[in-house]
């Protein structure tokens, strides 16, 4: 077998498509931090917890109402949506005209209350999830044999995340989230009606999470504690793409993915800290992100 | 305050107010402290059905002229919470043993300071053989399994019926490595061989489909899982995605009940694991669970939560002989008095408890049953072998317990 | 004294008289770990409540300082109270590496790298063999202070451990009111106009912060001597954010608030134990309604009612 650095080409090959894989998901909860970042200037700690609540609800759709994963990875967003809706109205809205820290520890808080909420209720030992019929089995690539379904989820997330670029900047409504972002006073002045945008920006954002939630709930066990794994590398990844940095946060994202998944081939146990050092090195160099705008 | 901690420092205070003690009725009390993982990764596979347990125990037990208290409390898998919690109802609730203490690390924790108090700790949840070996000590039992069961039950079962090259997955602490490398020995005992490990950090993993696919790259014809709970759970997942059963055959080292439940049979068949309890095993263990159905009708005990009420029992029959004030003074005595009673009772059948603190009890390999083969709820095992319990666990000699040759 | 004002001076008699009533009421054990979250939330006050800056990633510093002291207790054998300033030593180092690359932002951004730095920290403790992972450098003796007086005893340690608090808590106060206490406030309030006015507003908020990790070193280390055990909870960043709750409770920027803060959050830890796990719900709960509706926190709020700064 041909060898790199004395490993198998196959093994790195296949480790890289993995990489790729997570990274997708570092990037879709990455974006949807950086677009709540963007407009509420708000750390969304509860974003990890969303995330978890958008798989539950794609078990719950199943196993109460019997809708299949297809209805769910529409559904789930648009409940998890319409609750953070809510959540902005009560709770965060509250929040624009004290200091920031305050939003990073009320969202912290949030987390908690829905992690512990659906641990008491379903335990932890994780809840089951099929693929869909349409995309088990999978496909041997020669160095690997490949899941039908991570390619898929590979192929969602890059195209939503494709989208949600374009939308933002290449639409009228993305400039004025642009626009509300820099001066929302001005763009309120113009009859742009910015408490609305700000509670749909969250609620977007929030729904990202949840349809990353769906498509991670047939690989990951649906479990109270899938998202609390997550974001704290979701957030290393915002720092290292530049808060706030639409692109920043999806090239980071999957590239930190590939930079892990090549760890877990030379050196396993440092797979979860490789990417505190790649924040501490990104910082050392350009204390803004990567992509980010000097503050 | 001042009145209820004197009355556990000192007899003199307990007469002040003993008669308020009488006015609730003259029985002496034992208290039970059930100590395990009520919101984490472990609650399944212990948590509330091991309370269950507990008082199915003391109910069986019946009325021996002293009162049972059962309380409850989570360690979190945190030995600090752990340490700190059996000391505070040591010190100030009145707790004479705790029980089930899953989690390696904490159940150390927790042994220590019941020997420091000189109370009773009646473990069942952890896998670690250091509590029967360079840390045992008087005041402790560990009821249930262990790493050396596991690994010679289920590793050695599959090197026998042709799984002689091995890969493992191992979650990179101390429980995961004791079994990993407890495992690799009797492989290699019976002529088998280790192609490799991977270590992954614990408990920040829940991908892993790279670790597997070294696994896969190895060419080994077993995948061993040394680890445990949700990990086990994603591991096994993510082997039938990736094709791996297909190639290889899974040896899941640690698994429970909840676990197969969680999985699904249409997952879990086929796989071999290892219990010293299952409910459908015989007439016992069914009277067991059909009593314990009337408390919990949803779910079945799987062997930490049965090994909770079988501890329970043989430590009530223990305070019953030698009498509740000698039972409180003397934790050490009692644990004493519970190696010398044979033990007997519908969840663990007859066995014994050894001079290091071993409980001795046969242990069973099972297969997980195919949905088609599954008859009714929870009909998930068949038997396949069964290890006497003299063989079943590590020889005194080579455990290096400190109390055994004293 | 210590530059207190009148009613400070009554609210720390007051303190004074519970430090010295408390455990002959209540069980010194819990009284003892109340005291060593006490002294780590006052070191994380110093930070977030006289410079403005929030790390969120306390635990790191009060983790290595535990495991360092347990580490010194049990392989070393050493005394006490070496142990302990062992552990603030060691947090202090960490504060300089951690301090230097975190100062460079602000706010939020610096929340957020203190908090994976100390994630960072977290594995490094996970897999560096001198803490023995997942199990923690347990069966940690207490020893003998200086080599004479034995600390086995409850009584005994609680003397020691509520000696070094009140030390520690004069100390922080003391630093608060100094010229170089009034500069960290000057940078709070408007760091631009310290920098023109002539100060290195970098250097003074390192300073700060590696002293207020310093101070969580002796808290950790403090406390892995009182438990016998020093465990990856201590670096945990459930821990971190406890840290900041509790001072959040309390009352930031106020001199008792964090103590106050401390007591509640054990208290409810070990009076609450029965609610198991509903732990988490009810933190949550109360940090939201803090954040919501009670932002100055209890100390914060009745300073507030009765016009005085405590």
């Amino acid at each position: 077998m041909f060898m790199i650095f004395g490993y198998p080409v196959a093994l790195l090959f296949g480790q890289l498509l993995l990489g790729l894989i997570n990274g997708a998901f570092y990037a879709l909860l990455s974006l949807g931090l950086a677009i709540i970042f963007g407009m509420l200037n708000i750390i969304n700690f509860a974003h990890g917890a969303l995330f978890m609540v958008g798989a539950f609800v794609a078990w719950m759709l199943q196993n109460y109402l019997g809708l299949d994963y297809w209805w769910a990875l529409i559904l789930s967003p648009l409940i998890v949506g319409a609750f953070a809706v809510v959540l902005e109205k009560t709770v965060i809205c509250r929040l624009y005209r004290i200091d920031h820290l305050y939003g990073l520890l009320l969202t912290f808080g949030l987390a908690l209350i829905l992690e512990g909420l659906f641990r008491n209720e379903y335990g932890s030992s994780g809840l089951p999830y099929r693929i869909p019929q349409a995309l088990s089995g999978g496909a041997n690539l020669g160095f690997m044999f490949m899941p039908l379904y991570r390619g898929w989820v590979v192929l969602v997330a890059v195209v939503t995340c494709l989208a949600v670029w374009l939308v933002i900047e290449k639409t009228s409504i993305g400039a004025k989230l642009r626009a509300a972002t820099e001066n929302p006073g001005l763009v309120q002045a113009f009859g742009v009606n910015v408490p609305r945008m700000i509670t749909l920006t969250y609620a977007a954002g929030v729904a990202l999470a949840a349809f990353a939630g769906v498509l991670a709930a047939p690989i990951y066990s649906v479990n109270p504690n899938m998202g609390s794994n997550l974001i704290i590398v979701v957030f290393a990844v915002v720092v290292i793409g530049g808060m706030g940095s639409i692109l920043g946060s999806i090239v980071t994202g999957f590239g930190l993915g590939v930079a892990e998944g090549l760890t877990k081939v030379f050196y396993p146990q440092a797979s979860a800290t490789v990417i505190f050092v790649v924040m501490v090195i990104v910082l050392l160099a350009r204390p803004a992100g990567l992509f980010g705008k000097a503050a | 305050m001042i009145a209820r901690r004197s009355l556990l420092a000192g007899s003199a205070a307990a007469a002040v107010i003993a008669p308020r003690v009488r006015a609730q009725g003259a029985k002496p009390r034992i208290k039970l402290g059930v100590l395990n993982d009520m919101s984490g990764p472990y609650r399944d596979t212990g948590g509330p059905l091991s309370i269950t347990c507990v008082q199915q125990a003391v109910q069986d037990f019946g009325d021996h002229g002293f009162a049972v208290d059962v309380i409850n409390a989570d360690h979190g898998n945190k030995p600090d919470q752990g340490a700190s919690i059996a000391r505070r109802w040591y010190d100030e609730d009145g707790v004479d043993v705790i029980l089930d203490v899953p989690t390696s690390s904490v159940a150390l924790a927790v042994s220590t300071v019941t020997k420091e108090k000189n109370k009773v700790n009646l473990n069942s949840g952890a896998g670690t053989v250091d509590l029967t070996g360079s840390q045992c000590n008087p005041n402790t039992i560990q009821w249930t399994y262990d790493v050396y069961m596991l690994a010679k039950s289920t590793g050695g079962a599959m090197v026998k019926s042709g799984g002689d090259s091995w890969f493992f997955v191992t979650a990179d602490y101390v429980f995961g490595q004791q079994l990993a490398s407890e495992g690799a020995k009797f492989v290699k005992a019976a002529g088998g061989k280790v192609l490799g490990e991977t270590r992954y950090p614990f408990p920040a993993t829940n991908d892993f489909s790279s670790f597997l696919l070294q696994a896969q790259t190895s060419g080994a014809k077993v995948l061993g899982l040394a680890n445990a709970g949700a990990d086990t759970i994603n591991c096994i997942k993510q082997a039938a995605e990736f094709g791996l059963t297909q190639r290889m055959k899974l040896a899941a080292l640690l698994m429970f009940i909840s676990d197969v439940n969680g999985l699904g049979l249409q997952t879990a068949q086929g796989l071999t694991l290892t219990e010293s309890f299952y409910w459908d095993l015989n007439d016992r263990t069914r009277a067991f669970s059909a009593r314990l159905k009337q408390k919990a009708p949803d779910v079945r005990a799987d062997m930490d939560q049965a090994g909770c009420y079988s501890a329970a029992l043989h430590y009530l029959k223990a305070v019953a002989d030698m009498g509740v004030a000698n039972a409180k003074a003397n934790g050490a005595a009692v644990v004493a008095r519970m190696k010398a009673m044979p033990t007997d009772d519908d969840a663990f059948g007859k066995g014994s408890v050894r001079e290091d603190g071993r409980g001795m009890f046969p242990a069973y390999l099972f297969e997980v049953k195919s949905p088609a083969e599954s008859q009714a709820p929870w009909d998930y095992y068949k038997l396949i072998a069964t290890t006497p319990a003299g063989e079943a666990y590590r020889p005194l000699a080579e455990g290096g317990c400190p109390l055994v040759h004293t | 004294m210590f530059g207190f004002s009148k009613e400070q001076g009554i609210a720390f008699l007051l303190l004074l008289i519970l430090v010295v009533v408390c455990p002959f009421v209540l069980y010194p054990v819990f009284l003892m770990n109340v005291l060593c979250f006490a002294l780590l939330a006052c070191a994380f006050n110093l930070l977030i409540g006289y410079v403005g800056l929030m790390s969120f990633g306390h635990a790191a510093y009060f983790g290595m300082g535990a495991y360092v002291c347990a580490y010194a207790a049990k392989v070393w054998g050493l005394t006490p109270e070496v142990c302990v300033l062992l552990g603030g030593i060691t947090g202090g180092l960490l504060g300089v590496v951690f301090g230097w690359l975190a100062i460079r932002r602000q706010g939020i951004y610096f929340a957020m790298i203190t908090l994976a730095l100390a994630q960072m920290n977290y594995f490094f403790c996970l897999q560096a063999p001198f803490t023995h992972g997942e199990d923690g450098i347990q069966q940690v003796p207490r020893g003998a202070l200086f080599g004479i007086f034995s600390l086995a005893n409850d009584r005994a340690m609680y003397v020691f451990i509520a000696v070094l608090f009140l030390f520690f808590f004069l100390l922080i106060h003391r630093i608060v009111h100094s010229p170089f206490g009034q500069v960290l406030k000057a940078i709070r309030e408007n760091e631009p106009r310290a920098t023109s006015l002539g100060y290195r507003t970098d250097d003074y908020k390192l300073i700060a912060f590696i002293l207020s990790c310093f101070i969580a070193g002796i808290a950790g280390g403090a406390k892995a001597l009182v438990f016998g055990i020093a465990t990856l909870t201590d670096v945990n960043f459930e821990t971190s954010g406890e840290i900041v709750l509790m001072t959040l409770v309390g009352g930031m920027g106020t001199i008792f608030g964090p103590g106050v803060g401390a007591l509640v959050l054990k208290g409810m830890e070990n009076y609450l134990a029965g609610i198991g796990s509903w732990v988490t719900v009810v933190q949550g709960c109360i940090f939201v309604v803090c954040v919501l509706a009670f932002r100055r926190g209890i100390i914060g709020e009745i300073g507030a009612r009765l016009k005085l700064v405590l």
